[in-house]
């Protein structure tokens, strides 16, 4: 008998993270207390996008929508809902301006303007069990394949559909498998790249814990285009929900002949090997890639030849981003036409940008999570349809897409189309697709120092420019945070950064000054602010500030209340009840609480 | 389990398929929702929905959504059920059996026949 009921319960990282594997006991326990669990299934699935609401589960088929739940509030949930049929409101989303519950799942604007292809599957079926991802047309991409296509028309087809590569560069796929196609080896390998070092980036770990199978059939229908029998993933040790989902996905595929030998019946061969990085923000890129699975130290190499051609042990070697391939198979199934039909077109009709892009939406937006949308969508739709706002009715500063090798963009562009082209063109990348929105009390330099802190620390070391330019340029970002910067440190932010980006190794290196270039492009004046000034707009860069409490308004309101004088851990705040305080601004560790704590605001920072 | 070929693959698929079609709402033709409210349950609204169920698998019927609400506000003439073919007006049956249940899965959603003699009222209300 089906269930009436399926309880999809969210268990990505995210929800973990929050108590979900609690909640699934709970749920379980309560379900069996009722005797309803041969009417109600609880399906843990990967995470379901809306993290910033986590725990949450999604009821089917009614699609009703919980959010935060918690252990406690299990027992009320199954009586009045999965017994007695009453929709709980008091767990539904409510949004804070209407404050009206929204039910359903699909009515709630979060999800409104997704657009799901590599997500296609995620919160609707259980990642551990392959059954799910069969019934949602699962490995059918492959059956098509092998069965109706030749590895030359797979190829055609993926060039056709206009996929660029989802880890970075947005490299055309179809054209990097021609050329392993066209290159003679006995030996051709495949890699799929889930190193994802990118701060606050989790789109790639989303997928493989929400949709194993997706990857592992891209990666199926990219070995017999090929003529590849073994493959590597390359997954960072720090991403342990995500393993251990690869490997339950790896050995079903294997039982159920999927992987192996003489795969379907159909002759093919093909191994999946698990590598585990140890979490090195350059061992995502491609080269350092390799030399890490061959055993060496994550270094990058010069591309003079590209790893298409000479890659693993020397044969050519195909390296694919996770999302990547979790795009192959619908676009095998569903067609080229119908890929390319989503998203931008360049102006001839090549070029642009087609499909959608999952980017993991953080920062100081009001809805936190994992969106994927269509190429094409603006900036604008993505913060403020989806993101719901910033966060505390504060004001936008800026976006920063692209992770340490992308740029920060200002208000003036938030109606750019998403689209590699156009976000390159504006200094910022589409790199991966973390996307961190940035608020008023951001302070741009503080925000390119932070990136720039990232990648100097991250890089491995082996060419100068790289290693000893980050490292000049952070000691610069540095000394104007601290309020001892000149004007000449402007100019020798932007040579620095062209001269690093020129004679780099690598992209970490070609990349690393974007942070830099495109705050002093769009924020010149908040530099300027510090440099000339010493101040610091943001009021964020502690040496560039001072707290003092208006002495009227103490008084007057607050009467001299003394809570600042309470809360200060400096003893810095001296003054009686009733009577006038102060800031000794030579003991002020400018931490704020005083600030936080004043119910008069006779508090000021400047 | 052994090695699948193509044509294996494809039954399995259909299997899951049915398994996991109640799991997603909206391609779908239309719903019936048993009330179970505790006036429902405590007059047998639970054998009802299981009989509906498996008639529904038994029958193969893949187009319909089964689900559940709370009491439909005529607590005497339970167990219920709304039958909504979309597009058409919601019918509401009363008094109801597991035989009665599958004659009207039977006439009224596969046939598109009301059941006269169980329906209480077409197009009284809502039920979402
Ligand atoms: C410093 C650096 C870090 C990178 N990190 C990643 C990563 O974490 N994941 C990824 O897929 N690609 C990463 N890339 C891009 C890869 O080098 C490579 O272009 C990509 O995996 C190719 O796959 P795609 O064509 O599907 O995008 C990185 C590149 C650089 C320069
Ligand atoms: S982890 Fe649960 S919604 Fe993202
Ligand atoms: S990080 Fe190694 S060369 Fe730049």
């Amino acid at each position: 008998m089906p269930y009436r009921l399926n309880v999809m319960l969210c268990t990505g990282t995210g929800c973990v993270s929050n108590g979900a594997f609690n909640l699934l006991e709970a749920f379980k326990t309560e379900i069996r207390k009722h005797e309803l669990h041969e009417e109600v299934a609880v399906i843990p699935t990967g995470c379901n996008g809306f993290c910033a609401v986590g725990p949450l589960v999604v009821v089917q088929p009614d699609e009703i929508f919980y959010q935060k739940l918690r252990v406690e509030d299990v027992p009320f949930l199954v009586q009045e809902h999965f017994l007695k049929g009453r929709p709980v409101k008091k767990f539904m989303y409510t949004p804070p301006e209407t404050k009206e519950p929204i039910p359903i799942m699909s009515n709630i604007p979060f999800f409104g303007k997704q657009m799901l292809i590599a997500l296609r599957n995620r919160g609707l079926i259980d990642p551990e069990n392959i059954d799910e991802y069969i019934a949602r047309d699962g490995y059918k991409g492959f059956t098509k394949a092998i069965t109706m296509m030749t590895p030359k028309q797979v190829i055609d087809e993926v060039k056709a559909s206009g996929l660029r590569g989802r880890g970075g560069g947005g490299f055309p796929t179809g054209l990097k498998w021609e050329v392993a196609f066209n290159t003679q080896s006995d030996e051709k390998f495949i890699i799929i790249n889930c190193d994802e070092g990118d701060p606050g980036a989790f789109m790639d770990r989303s997928i493989v814990e929400s949709d194993p199978h997706s990857v592992i059939e891209g990666v199926l229908i990219g070995a017999y285009a090929l003529g590849v029998k073994q493959t590597y993933i390359y997954v960072r040790m720090e991403y342990p929900l995500a393993l251990k989902r690869f490997y339950i996905a790896i050995e079903q595929a294997k039982e159920y002949g999927l992987l192996g030998q003489n795969i379907l019946g159909k002759g093919m061969d093909l191994e999946i090997e698990v590598h585990r990085g140890a979490g090195a923000f350059i061992c995502g890129e491609e080269t350092a890639l390799i030399r890490s699975i061959q055993g060496f130290a994550g270094e990058a190499q010069a591309k003079y030849i590209y790893p298409a051609q000479k890659g693993l042990n020397g044969k050519p070697t195909i390296i694919n981003n996770v999302e990547t391939w979790a795009n192959i198979p619908q676009i095998i199934l569903r067609g080229s036409n119908w890929f390319a039909s989503i998203g931008t077109r360049g102006k001839n009709g090549d070029g642009g940008s087609t499909g959608t892009k999952v980017f993991s939406l953080v920062g100081k937006v009001n809805n936190t999570g994992l969106v994927e949308v269509p190429m094409g969508i603006t900036l604008r739709e993505i913060i403020y349809d989806i993101g719901g706002g910033i966060k505390n009715n504060k004001k936008f500063k800026s976006v920063q897409t692209g992770g340490p090798s992308g740029g920060f963009l200002p208000e003036s562009l938030l109606d750019l189309p998403v689209d590699f082209d156009e976000l390159l063109k504006a200094g910022a990348m589409m790199g991966s697709g973390g996307m961190v929105v940035v608020d008023e009390d951001n302070c741009m330099v503080d925000m390119a120092r932070y990136f720039l802190d990232f990648v100097q620390s991250e890089s491995c070391g082996k060419c100068i420019p790289c290693r000893e330019g980050t490292k000049r340029m952070l000691d610069i970002l540095e000394r104007i945070t601290y309020g001892q910067g000149t004007e000449d440190d402007l100019l020798k932010l932007e040579e620095l950064s062209r001269l690093i980006v020129e004679s780099s190794l690598c992209a970490l290196g070609g990349t690393a000054p974007n942070p830099v270039l495109t705050t002093i492009k769009y924020f010149r004046e908040e530099y300027e602010a510090h440099v000339k000034n010493k101040k610091c707009p943001a009021h964020t860069c502690k040496s560039l500030i001072t707290y003092t409490i208006d002495s009227k308004i103490c008084i007057e309101k607050g009467h001299g209340c003394g809570v600042c004088r309470k809360n200060c851990p400096q003893t810095a705040i001296t003054g009686e009840i009733k009577k006038e305080h102060r800031i000794d601004p030579t003991k002020c560790d400018k931490c704020g609480i005083c600030f936080d704590v004043c119910k008069f605001d006779a508090i000021y920072v400047d | 389990m052994p090695k699948l070929t193509i044509e294996e693959l494809d039954k399995l698929r259909e299997k899951a398929v049915a398994k996991l079609r109640l799991r997603e709402s909206g391609e779908n033709r239309g719903k019936v929702t048993i009330h179970l409210g505790t006036c429902g349950i405590a007059a047998g609204g639970r054998q009802v929905l299981t009989a509906l169920l498996v008639e529904v698998e038994k029958l193969g019927i893949k187009d319909i959504t089964v689900t559940t609400a709370g009491c439909a506000g005529l607590c005497s003439r339970e167990p219920m059920a709304t039958v909504e073919l979309f597009g058409q007006a919601p019918v509401k049956y009363v008094d109801l059996t597991a035989d009665k249940i599958k004659k009207i899965l039977a006439e009224h959603v596969v046939n598109g026949k009301t059941v006269k003699d169980y329906a209480l009222a077409i197009g009284s209300e809502r039920v979402g």
